[in-house]
Parts: structure tokens; sequence; C-alpha cells
């Protein structure tokens, strides 16, 4: 078992609703009582529908978001306590990969200044920022004339390279990627998520991968956290998971992604309703509105995230 | 030239209506800078305007004299605003009409005073000249002011939000429910003798209301953009953020808001000289020899021509510019398809057919 490089426990998240003379006393709960640890040099998917949370959850491990409750524990900080100056110094150490491509990069900047940025802020010296950013962009496939370019001139994959040679600048330990390839082409998906990968390896990278797109999380990760309205609902293997999902939600989700071949025989499981709202959760087991096994202890009782041989799983009556 | 017009016929066969061709080009291989720049070349009375208001500038500075601080310099022109010269006759019994000709196929005369004079004799040239040197002083001072403030008060509600935000904006909407000619000639009132320099900057003071909220907003939109949230990832402080990467974004809407404040401006100082709490005597103004020679206006009009005349190209040209400028930045902003771009396009299609 390797190190542990990211420890979360209790985390959550709550956004008050209300403007400045309302008194306001609806409160979305975004995030709700996460633990997860994770392993260095892993990768850990994230899966979920828009809206459980895991973009929050993802924004929370890099502070983009301070939470409401909890502790992320790296490299002996919490990182949710830290101070502001603090936690500046220790920004280096984990980066973010955004979503959407076109948005990440500001368009008055020059590629090389993109690159280098985090590298200025922390104080890296001129020569030794254009080495190191040059560097970048050949790992990354970009060619040397990208430097001085700006983001115009680029496509949707190459700037996603550029985010990524971005997010490596400091040489980070941790990278939270936030659906980083559903804004791409499948084409082009296939490419970074190769880069993805090749980058792990040369640099002993430790992945939060964020994603939508089940086929996606499969490729990439070790282990996948199912997230329903907020919370984990199943934690697992990607293989076991994907064999054998336990958690009646994991089964739908999983049962949505069309697979090649005739010889699927597996029965769609077609969920009613909608995810409910966040702010008046149902009673008991979040997913019980919609779960076709629902019991009357689901209706009254949350169930908690148990281990149960290699997965924890969060329901009454695990598969 | 050649590169581009090759390009873009490329484009229109792909796309085949060639509507959006001329859109694909703009973002197809230019910098933003580039793309700006191009569509304000193209606004032709923006173009025009930027044109006869440099003209404007040049001939109105250099005409009279000019003096600030150390710098300065005598005019060309060989009358000053205290000169008081003989009343000319002319031709129909009035006095001190203007000897300004321009006849189709000779060209134009100045002759002894072009704008003509005033009652005891003053060059009305000289005058005006010194007028429009005040008036265009004051609107600059007025645009340098009030954008500096504007965009620092807009720059700081929306960037930290909150508490900031509701302190600025509730002290902007306190001064926006004043009339700014109120406060234009209380300050007049009081001020008014100090000169035009220091006119213009308490009228800065007064003006850069409307513009800080355009910059308020844009900073909230801007605030939320995925590669602000990329600088804070790396560690940027909120300096970082706002000078590099939040306000070169919000230039565009900036430098066109100043703009049109400009030419706000000078009407503003126009008006309140008119109603003698801007620029007063012995200082001149546009808006002071207006408000001076009403009376005269059946007798001898070109005493009101000659500063109107002035007032309404500066503050017109300063319109246009800005309208162009707004057009340029508007990324929805496309330009219109010609009847030349329509034929380009259809010879295209025949030519494609008959491979």
């Amino acid at each position: 078992m390797s190190e542990v490089i990211l420890s979360i426990r209790g985390l959550a998240k709550n956004y008050e609703l209300g403007g400045a003379f309302s008194r306001g006393s609806d409160v979305v709960h975004a995030v709700e009582d996460i633990n997860l640890e994770i392993q260095e040099g892993e990768t850990l998917g994230i899966v979920g529908e828009s809206g459980c949370g895991k973009s929050t959850l993802g924004r929370m491990i890099v502070r983009l978001e301070t939470p409401t409750r909890g502790e992320i524990l790296f490299e002996g900080h919490d990182l949710a306590k830290e101070p502001k100056k603090a936690l500046r110094a220790l920004r280096k150490r984990f980066q973010m990969i955004f979503q959407d491509p076109y948005a990440a990069l500001n368009p008055r900047r020059q590629i090389g200044q993109i690159v280098e940025e985090p590298l200025r802020v922390h104080g890296v010296a001129k020569d030794e920022r254009t080495r190191i950013a040059k560097d970048l962009l050949k790992r990354v496939g970009l060619d040397e004339g990208a430097y001085e370019k700006y983001p115009h001139e680029f496509s949707g994959g190459q700037r996603q390279r550029v985010v990524i040679a971005r997010a490596l600048a400091l040489n980070p330990r941790l990278v939270v990627a936030d659906e980083p390839v559903s804004a791409l082409d499948v084409s082009i998906q296939a490419q970074v998520l190769n880069l993805f990968k090749d980058l792990q390896k040369e640099f002993g990278l430790t992945y939060v991968f964020i994603a939508h797109d089940l086929g996606v999380v499969r490729h990439v990760s070790d282990r996948i956290a199912v997230m329903y309205l907020g919370k984990i609902v199943e934690l697992a293997n990607a293989d076991d998971l994907y064999e054998n999902p336990a958690h009646p939600y994991s089964q739908a989700l999983l049962s949505a992604n069309p697979r090649m071949g005739a010889e699927d025989k597996r029965e769609r499981i077609i969920l009613k309703g909608d995810i409910p709202n966040p702010i008046n959760r149902p009673e008991g087991c979040s997913f019980n509105p919609r779960c076709p096994k629902v019991q009357d202890i689901c209706r009254t009782t949350s169930p908690e995230l148990l281990t149960i041989g290699a997965r924890q799983v969060a329901c009454h009556f695990p598969n | 030239m050649a590169f581009g017009r090759k390009k873009n016929t490329a484009e229109i066969s792909q796309t085949d209506g060639g509507e959006n061709a001329i859109a694909n080009k703009e973002v197809e291989g230019l910098s933003q800078r580039q793309i700006v720049l191009r569509r304000f070349v193209r606004h032709r009375a923006a173009m025009i305007s930027l044109f006869v208001l440099i003209s404007v500038i040049v001939f109105v500075f250099t005409a009279s004299e000019f003096h600030i601080g150390p710098i300065g310099w005598n005019g060309w022109w060989h009358y000053t605003t205290t000169d008081t010269p003989n009343l000319i006759n002319c031709k129909n019994g009035a006095v001190g009409c203007p000897t300004l000709t321009i006849t189709p196929g000779k060209g134009f005369g100045f002759g002894a005073h072009p704008f003509g004079q005033d009652d005891i004799g003053h060059d009305y040239f000289a005058l005006v000249m010194r007028g429009a040197q005040r008036s265009l002083l004051v609107t600059f001072i007025i645009g340098i002011v009030a954008g500096t403030l504007g965009t620092v008060v807009g720059a700081l509600a929306g960037f930290y939000r909150g508490t900031v935000d509701n302190v600025l904006m509730r002290f902007v909407d306190f001064l926006i429910t004043i009339p700014s000619i109120i406060i234009g000639s209380v300050i007049g009132y009081h001020f008014g003798n100090l000169g035009a320099t220091f006119l213009a900057l308490y009228l800065g003071l007064f003006t850069w209301t409307g513009l800080s909220r355009l910059v308020r907003g844009e900073f909230l939109t801007l605030r939320e953009r995925d590669f602000v949230d990329a600088a804070r990832v790396a560690g940027a402080s909120n300096r970082r953020i706002i000078f590099k990467h939040i306000l070169p974004n919000a230039v565009g809407v900036i430098i066109v808001s100043v703009t049109l404040l400009m030419s706000a401006a000078i009407l503003l100082e126009t008006a309140l000289s008119y109603l003698g709490f801007g620029v007063v005597e012995p200082d001149v103004s546009l808006g002071l020899l207006i408000s001076k020679y009403q009376d005269s206006f059946t007798t001898r009009p070109w005493l009101f021509w000659y500063p109107g005349l002035f007032i309404i190209t500066i503050a017109l040209t300063i319109n246009f510019i800005g309208d162009g400028l707004r057009d340029a930045f508007d990324p929805r902003q496309r330009r219109r398809i010609t009847k030349k771009d329509r034929e380009r396009a259809t010879a295209i299609k025949k030519e494609r057919k008959s491979l």
C-alpha cells in the first residue's frame, strides 16, 4: 500500500440562499460529509450526475471554495483552515485542470506567459521559467512556436494541452482535473487521455479525475467514487465497480452506459423522477424516491458508507 | 492582403452561403487587438471623425497661443484675444462681419478677420480658437479624471463584491440622483474663478458614476471565468489577478464609455459656461462666447455660428469615434454582407457545380 497523499474527513459545503433583504434560511447542501483517502500515484475517478457536487468537491480540494466543515489533510497541513498566505506557498504542490479550455486561458496573454504564470508567481527567475515552459510545451505535444502565440490560434485540444502544461509547471504532486475532456471531440479526447496517462508515469502524479462520461473514467481511473446528491454512495476499484456495481444508483448509472456488441443482455435500469432538490433532501437515504429496491428503512434512516470487502457502499441492501 | 483574400474564398466555398465566412475570417489567425483595429478601420464614420477631430485639434492648438506650465507657443494667427483692431465696415451696413471666403474652384481665403469681430473689434477667430482650446482641454481632463475614478471604483466593487460593493454602489446611486448640471452649477458658482483646468477636475469628480457601473458589471462577469480561477490556483495575488487578468479584458468597455463620456463632457462644459457657471471672463470658452453674444443672433449671427460649429464638430466626432470603438470591441457585431461578398459567394458556388 502506498502512502496516503490526501485525506478528506467530514468535508461539507453549504451555500446559503437569499439576498441582502431576505432572511434566507434556505441552505443548499452541495457536498455533505465526504470521507476519502487518496493514495500517492493513483487516479481517483469521481462520477455522478450534473449537480451532484463533484465539481464543488474538486474545487474545495484546491481551495477555490472554502469548505463549510471538515478537513483536507495534505502534507501535514489542513487545507480547509490554512491561512491565505501559507496557502499560497502550498499551492505549488496541487494544481487544477479545467473543463473548458476556451475559458481557462486568458485571451490577452501569450501561451508562454500563460504557462509561466505559476512559476512567476512563485518567484522563479526569467531564464529558468522560459526553459521550463518550453520544455513543458514540448512534453504535452505542442511545438516550440506555440510559445509566442495567443490562445485563439489553437484548437480546443491544443488549448487543453496548454492548460495541462500550466498545471504541471510547478511540478505538483496532486492534480485535480475537472471534466478535462468533456469539452473536446471524441477523437481528441483519446489523445488527451493518453497524454494524462503518460504524464502520470513521467512525473509520478496523483489525479483526482472528475467526469460524467463513464467510459472516460474507466479508462483512466484506478478507483472510482460514485456521488449522488453531495454524498459518496459507492467507492470501489474501477474494474470491480464496472463488473459488479453494489449500489442501486451505480447499477442504474452503469446500465445507461452503452456497450459494444450484441451479446450485451443487461437490463437497462431507468430511474424515475429527477434528482431531488438539494435544499429539501428526502428523509433517510437521499436515493429513496428513485430507488427500485426501496424499503421502509430507506425512508427513515440514512445508510452509512460501510466497507464491504474491497469496496465501500452506502446502502441498506447492497448487491 | 492577397493572402487574406485567398483564405476568404476558401472559407466561403466551405460554408456555401458565405454568411459565416467573414466572421470566421475575423476569428482565425488574428489577435484580439488586430480584430478590433481592423473593425475600427472599416467603420467609415469613425475613421472620418477621427481624421476630422485630429485636424481640428491640431488646427485649434497651433492657431492661437497655448501655454501649459513651461511648455507653450505663440500661434500662427496674427491677432490675440486681447487685440482690438479697428472695426471693419461691411457692404450691407453691418460692422465686423466675417471675411472668410470659400469659392468653389478658387479655394478659400481667410481675409483680415475670417470669423468677424465682436462689438469692440476683438478678432473673433482668435477668440473661437482660444475657446475651442479651453473646451477640448476641459473635455480631456474630465475624460481622464472620470475615467480613472470610474474604473477604480467599478473594479473594486466588482472584484470584492459584498460589503465593498454595497457601500460603493449605494454612494454611486446617491450621486446619480443629483443631475450633473446642478452639481456643475454649484461647483461653478464656488470654483469657477479658478479657471478651466480646475473646473474640469471638479466636474470629473462627479461624472464617473455611469462608467463605474459598467466596469463593475464587467468585473463581476470576468472574475468568474476559469482563467481567473486558474490564476488563483497558481497562487496569484488579488493585485495580479486584477491587473494582469481582468483589467486587460475589460479595457474595451472602458475605452468606449470614456469616449462617450467625453462627448457628454464637452456639452456639459458648454452648458455650464452658457449659464455662467463654467469658464468665466477674462478666459474664453465656446459656451461663454455663445452666451455673451446671444442678443446679436438676429443682427450678427456669425458670432453664434462659429463657436456652435466647433462645439457640434467636436461633440459629434468624439461620439462617432465612440460608436466605432463600441462596434469594433463588440464580438457580436458583424460586418454587413455587401453585394460584392454575395456575388463572390455565388461565383464560387457556380464554379463548384461545374466541376
